[in-house]
């Protein structure tokens, strides 16, 4: 478990010297005990409190680069259960399963469908982050050709070979040298043989048990054979197991610093209905898995898996932030009204919606307020009449708009008379205080 | 080192919340540890999804989800009657949308005709709601509650603008109330309290900290639930002990994702699956969260949320 500021400051010189830049040994501890400065500051601590600090402050569940490159993918550093104590860090890899018995060109046709993956939402680039390729075929020689296959069409992209055998993984884990692949299949019975392979090449292991016990002494024994970037899985296949179990791997990392479970989690969630693959999955997003593996990637699919990783892994001290500008709604016209409000997401979300329902066209002008709301921002000085006044002046609205007529939120009416003073040739009219009286409010006017 | 397995135990309990009456009655909540966590407690019951109708034809719902009830929308009794018998449900969300003053602006006495005929058609438990306009539904939910009095169906929502009015008749007529606030624990435990002062009995409430879709401030919905669930049970605090909602289907069908046609948008893919998933996966995403009661749409999505509910808890 970390260690409270007062114990490590029990571990420090207490000679208040300053020289790590902090007033007091105490005022240093408790930057640390945040992970906001680093023990290597103080140049007089004791070579036992670097060990005992050293051994507390190694992140709760091991961080590993999966992959290499610009696709590469971080896994674990996760230091939380629920995410409104603060933010999930590495969001959830999501991988395809490729089975070495497929045809060439149907594993050509499924590398397509991951390389073209990329949407781009809320300013965010999102994807299918890893392929999994099955030993389904048992046969070394097709593994090895359908690893050739993906390590020349979809080079890049990180990759998980899964197979028992370690001969097969090791002819295979050769065509990814230098890309930090995931060997995954290991067990009691292969674990040495797979962890001399993945020394030579500086692979992950990832490793496979039955149960969170049997996976506890698996783990400890593989790192005894001098392999420590380990993917864990166990064995949990239905929905129900994946929660117990994700969820007592993430307590026992974080809240007991139980090291043989602090590595991130993979889970195969594969079914055969791609909407029912696609909740389950759900269901690992939410619930701490770090790799989940499916069968099907179509792109409905992945979009909604995509935005709820991307809403799961938001920090919840930040505000989500849309962009700054004037969004159209429907199809405006010259003539059509606009309307202004701040860049809060969730204040977005609502008025755009409102917006939507109304079937009337309509611009909505949104403002940077920092992410705040209305009236938190007006109060904050942010939503004033003069950045307002600013903002419609520089955003070429004018050349877009026949009329002169701004709709502010009922919210700041108080404001209308000092924005008609600084928007010269303006009208500003007070729209409703609550977004959900925008359709009547929009409706009434035509 | 040995593995223990780190389990906790939890000082409080969710309030278990029964509804409808004979043998088609229903109960939900009732567990004592957080969502599908049975292998360190109680999990007595299962969440519940209930269909949403409409006491007016649905012209303001996408066409994929208008679809599936085409041949049955166009009168509420019909459109009850088909959920209940061909689609198996286990509850029904009459939304009495007619009556908010910018649709048909339909009488108190109009709702509360179609409340007393969709309850004589069916026999499993009616969820009514108003329009959400907290003006009109105050008359509206009391005429509705009066007309469903002993029939022991859920009532709302009550808001803070409105709820003496609304919980008095879920009260007087033997309901379970809806309590809603908009995404702020602080705001749903004080409306909690305030109606639990007017006596109402906090073990026939249900809160619904509100929805919203997946990708529109869904995280916020999910985090509100889960501090909800956790002050209800490692605090023990009763206020916050009834079980959530979740009213999916409102939130989700009006946003661009579930409406945009493929054509616009090649790169999100078939809109219709796009739709059903999109309320499939918010609704998951809930129970996860908390949620024990869902109001949905669309049957595709309905049918895979209750198998992934099953998987959760085989």
């Amino acid at each position: 478990m970390a260690l409270t500021g007062v114990e490590i400051f029990k571990l420090l010189p207490k000679t208040n010297c300053k020289k790590c830049g902090h007033p007091t040994c105490l005022a240093f501890a408790m930057k640390l005990a945040q992970r906001q400065a680093t023990l290597d500051l103080c140049p007089d601590v004791s070579e036992d409190a670097k060990r005992i600090l050293g051994e507390a402050s190694a992140p709760p569940i091991r961080p590993i680069t999966f992959g290499s490159g610009d696709k590469a993918v971080k896994m674990g550093e996760e230091t939380v259960l629920f995410r409104h104590d603060k933010k999930f860090v590495n969001p959830c890899t999501l991988a395809i399963e490729l089975k070495d018995s497929l045809s060439e060109s149907d594993i050509s046709k499924k590398l397509d469908e991951v390389l073209t993956s990329e949407i781009d939402r809320v300013g965010q680039k999102l994807r299918v982050d890893a392929i999994a390729l099955t030993n389904a075929s048992g046969d070394k020689g097709k593994f090895e050709a359908a690893a050739k296959l993906i390590s020349s069409k979809a080079s890049g992209v990180p990759v998980i070979l899964s197979t028992t055998d370690p001969a097969s993984a090791e002819a295979a884990v050769k065509l990814f040298t230098g890309k930090r692949p995931i060997i995954y299949g290991v067990n009691a019975s292969n674990a040495e043989a797979m962890a001399n392979i993945a020394k030579t090449e500086k692979a992950i292991l990832g490793v496979v048990a039955n149960g969170l016990d049997e996976l506890s002494t698996l783990t400890e024994k593989i790192k005894s054979l001098g392999v420590e970037d380990m993917v864990i899985d166990s064995g949990a296949r239905k929905a129900k197991d994946i929660v117990e179990n994700n969820t007592l791997i993430r307590r026992a990392a974080i809240k007991k610093n139980f090291k043989p479970l602090g590595y991130p989690v993979i889970n195969f969630v594969q079914r055969e209905d791609s909407l029912y693959e696609a909740l389950i999955a759900a269901v690992g997003i939410t619930k701490f898995s770090s790799i989940l593996v499916l069968i099907s990637i179509e792109k409905w699919k992945n979009l909604a898996m995509f935005t709820l990783r991307q809403n799961i892994y938001t920090d919840p001290q930040v505000p989500m932030q849309v962009e700054q500008k004037i969004y159209k709604i429907g199809e405006p016209t010259a003539e059509s009204p606009l309307t202004i409000t701040t860049n809060f997401s969730l204040t977005y979300f609502i008025v755009s919606g409102e917006i939507e329902n109304s079937k009337i066209p309509t611009r909505l002008a949104v403002m940077d307020c920092e992410g705040l709301s209305v009236l938190t921002a007006w109060a904050a000085g942010k939503f004033t009449a003069s950045k307002i006044a600013t903002f419609i002046k520089e955003s070429g609205i004018e050349n877009e708009v026949k009329h002169r007529e701004l709709i502010i939120p009922g919210y700041v009416a108080i404001i209308s008379g000092s924005i008609e003073e600084k928007l010269e040739g303006w009208k500003v009219t007070v729209g409703p205080r609550e977004a959900n009286g925008l359709p009547a409010f929009l409706k009434a006017r035509t | 080192m040995a593995f223990v397995a780190p389990k906790e135990t939890y000082s409080g309990k969710v309030y278990n919340v029964n509804i409808g009456t004979g043998d088609k009655a229903i109960s939900f909540g009732s567990e004592n540890v957080l969502p599908f966590h049975s292998f360190e407690g109680a999990v007595p019951n299962k969440p519940l999804i209930a269909y949403e109708i409409q006491d007016v034809p649905p012209s303001d719902w996408p066409e994929n989800v208008q679809k599936p009830y085409s041949s049955v929308s166009g009168d509420p009794v019909t459109w009850a009657k088909f959920c209940q018998d061909s689609l198996n449900a286990k509850a029904i969300a009459l939304r009495l949308l007619g009556t908010h003053p910018d649709r048909e602006n339909r009488s108190p006495e109009d709702a509360a005709k179609t409340v007393k005929d969709v309850l004589a058609a069916i026999n499993i438990p009616l969820i009514i709601l108003g329009s959400n306009h907290a003006e009109k539904d105050a008359p509206v939910l009391i005429a509705a509650a009066e007309v469903a009095k002993d029939k022991n169906c859920v009532i709302g929502k009550a808001q803070e603008a409105n709820y003496k009015t609304i919980a008095a008749a879920a009260m007087a007529n033997n309901h379970k109330l809806i309590a809603m606030s908009e995404l702020d624990i602080n705001l749903s435990k004080q409306l909690n309290i305030l109606i639990t002062q007017m006596g109402f009995d906090k073990e026939r409430l249900i809160t619904d900290p509100m929805c919203s879709a997946l990708g529109y401030g869904l995280e916020y919905t999910y985090s509100v639930m889960e501090r909800i669930r956790l002050a209800a049970l490692t605090q023990n605090d009763l206020t916050m002990q009834p079980p959530m909602l979740a009213d999916v289907g409102m939130y989700v069908w009006k946003i661009k994702e579930t409406q945009a046609p493929e054509s616009d948008v090649p790169q999100w893919g078939n809109a219709e699956e796009r739709g059903i998933a999109w309320e499939a996966m918010t609704a998951t995403a809930l129970l996860m969260a908390g949620a024990e009661l869902l109001i949905m749409r669309h049957p595709k999505a309905v049918e895979a949320v209750g198998k992934v509910i099953e998987e959760l808890n085989a």
